[in-house]
């Protein structure tokens, strides 16, 4: 069974891996938003913005713009499953002799290698753009490891709204608010400078330290207490993202 | 129950949020045969397949392939299934020849390029073979999800309504798939709305109606509960098909 699932998991994630070739544009729209972002907030607010933190405002952004790259191209996740869905390929794999989650984690595992992916390109453009970074091996391995553990929460969150969304947009959709929720953190500006309330909410979301992890690994800075926190947040939405659609997914195909 | 039974199903029962569909169905098919299920829309002959292929389960009743029960040995059912489902599953970005290759390593084919080149040719798409199951006609479509069905030599075969959407010349190549699959000692269970589908291919029918089975038999016991005359007034006629397939040639 176990041999199984790891046999049945790459053939399927060869297909969707497959998928993404064929549709480049997939990639496109999803680090196109990021790199306007980028550009806006470097060339065009970065200069109004004070961090406070001495380094160039392009180091100060890009852990945050990450994270919007990653939230938008989960979204191809959802969509690509609920498509699997509604074209009676998951029937059709259901009713062979493979391992039942084989289907969930070849989408999960094709959204990994497509949004590091993306992920590269970004980290690309920023370092066209002026990033620097001191960053160790030690470090790379790090924010590394924090992108793909972001990627595989996001990507659950998006099986969920594959399996439950009743039309291609509602599949889609569902991605929005996490694009958004950098914004209310420390992504783009200091929480210091929000309103109480927001900042309470800025500090207490997940984003944040996230964010402010990324931001001391690529700095060279030792790592505090809200690695432990952002860490914390990651595995907590990955577990209990995975369990739910697991569940759903049973309960759905009967 | 014995080794000639290969369906066997006893009193399964479906409702969807309270609507009964299925009622008590009771059905055998022997081990090598083929049975047409007849019935009108929404009668429940995609309900019945989609319980006897592992992908919905009964309310009541039991409904055994190959001695396996449905329900509780999914595992080993589906090893001795193939489902063609109502509506062409084949993956519309990937060729016909990677739709194949993709079934044929799912199911641990020692050499899929040879599987896969094979059945293009059996189902006449090798020239299409190459280029995106998108570009496909309905007709293409549908032999490549048959195609797809049959790698791996499954013993009891599902197909419902394989010929809708067929033109006569694909229909008669899709009959001739499955007489040569039952002549191979494949169990083919199919559904169809149409009684001359029945009529040519089955050796035993099974008509569904109101959530039950309510004649099953071979096309001459089902004969002889019409009246004579009628029907050889049907047979000394040349139906429609007849007609077209006079005009437009014959299939190879
Ligand atoms: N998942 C479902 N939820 C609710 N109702 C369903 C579901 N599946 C089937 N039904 C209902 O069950 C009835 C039988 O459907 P089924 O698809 O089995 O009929 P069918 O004989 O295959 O019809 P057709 O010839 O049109 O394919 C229909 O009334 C249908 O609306
Ligand atoms: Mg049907």
């Amino acid at each position: 069974m176990t041999t199984n699932i790891l046999a049945d998991t790459g053939v399927l994630t060869g297909r969707s891996l497959r998928h993404i070739l064929r549709s480049p544009d997939t990639i496109v729209t999803t680090v196109i938003t990021p790199i306007a972002l980028l550009l806006l907030f470097v060339y065009v607010l970065g200069g109004a913005i004070r961090t406070g933190s001495g380094g160039s405002y392009i180091d100060y952004l890009l852990p945050g713009i990450l994270l919007i790259t990653i939230s938008s191209g989960i979204a191809y996740t959802a969509y690509r499953l609920f498509l699997d869905l509604k074209d009676g390929m998951v029937e059709r794999l259901r009713s062979m002799p493979i391992a039942r989650s084989s289907v969930l984690w070849a989408h999960v595992v094709t959204s990994l290698a497509a949004n590091l992916f993306s992920v590269s390109i970004v980290i690309g453009v920023a370092i066209a753009m002026g990033f620097r970074t001191g960053a160790s091996v030690a470090a790379w391995l790090a924010i590394a490891g924090i992108m793909v553990l972001v990627i595989l929460a996001l990507t659950w969150l998006a099986v969920i709204a594959g399996l439950t969304a009743k039309t291609v947009d509602g599949a889609s959709a569902f991605s929005y608010p996490l694009i958004f929720l950098p914004f209310i953190s420390s992504a783009f500006v200091p929480t210091e400078s929000m309103p109480a309330p927001v900042a309470w909410f800025a500090e207490n979301q997940p984003v944040t330290s996230i964010v402010n992890t990324l931001r001391a690994l690529f700095a060279g800075r030792p790592v505090g207490g809200e690695a432990v926190i952002a860490l914390g947040w990651l595995v907590g939405i990955a577990v209990v993202a995975c369990t739910i659609a697991t569940m759903i997914y049973r309960r759905k195909i009967g | 129950m014995s080794a000639d039974t290969a369906i066997r199903v006893l009193g399964v029962e479906k409702a969807f949020q309270g609507l009964p569909v299925l009622r008590g169905v009771d059905l055998d098919v022997p081990t090598g045969s083929i049975l047409a299920l007849l019935g009108s829309n929404g009668a429940g002959k995609t309900t019945l397949v989609r319980i006897l292929s592992t992908l919905l389960m009964a309310d009541a009743g039991t409904a055994e392939i190959l001695g396996f029960d449905v329900a509780a040995s999914a595992r080993e059912v589906r090893e001795s299934i193939s489902l063609t489902g109502q509506f062409a599953a084949v993956d519309d970005l990937l060729s016909g020849r990677e739709n194949l290759m993709l079934v044929a390593r799912l199911r641990h084919q020692k050499n899929p390029d040879a599987v896969a080149d094979d059945l293009l040719a059996r189902f006449g798409l090798t020239d299409a073979g190459r280029r995106r199951a998108s570009t496909y006609s309905g007709g293409m479509r549908r032999r490549l999800d048959i195609a797809m069905s049959l790698i791996g030599d499954p013993p009891v075969v599902f197909l419902d309504e394989p010929t809708t959407g067929l033109d006569p010349e694909g229909r008669l190549e899709v009959w001739q798939t499955i007489r040569t699959l039952a002549g191979k000692g494949t169990t083919v269970l199919l559904t169809t709305q149409h009684l001359d589908e029945a009529e040519q291919l089955a050796d035993r029918i099974a008509i569904l109606h109101d959530g039950r089975i309510i004649r099953k038999g071979t096309l001459d016991e089902l004969r002889a509960l019409l009246p004579t005359a009628s029907i050889e007034y049907v047979e000394k006629k040349p139906s429609l098909e007849d007609v077209f397939l006079a005009i437009v040639g014959p299939t190879d």
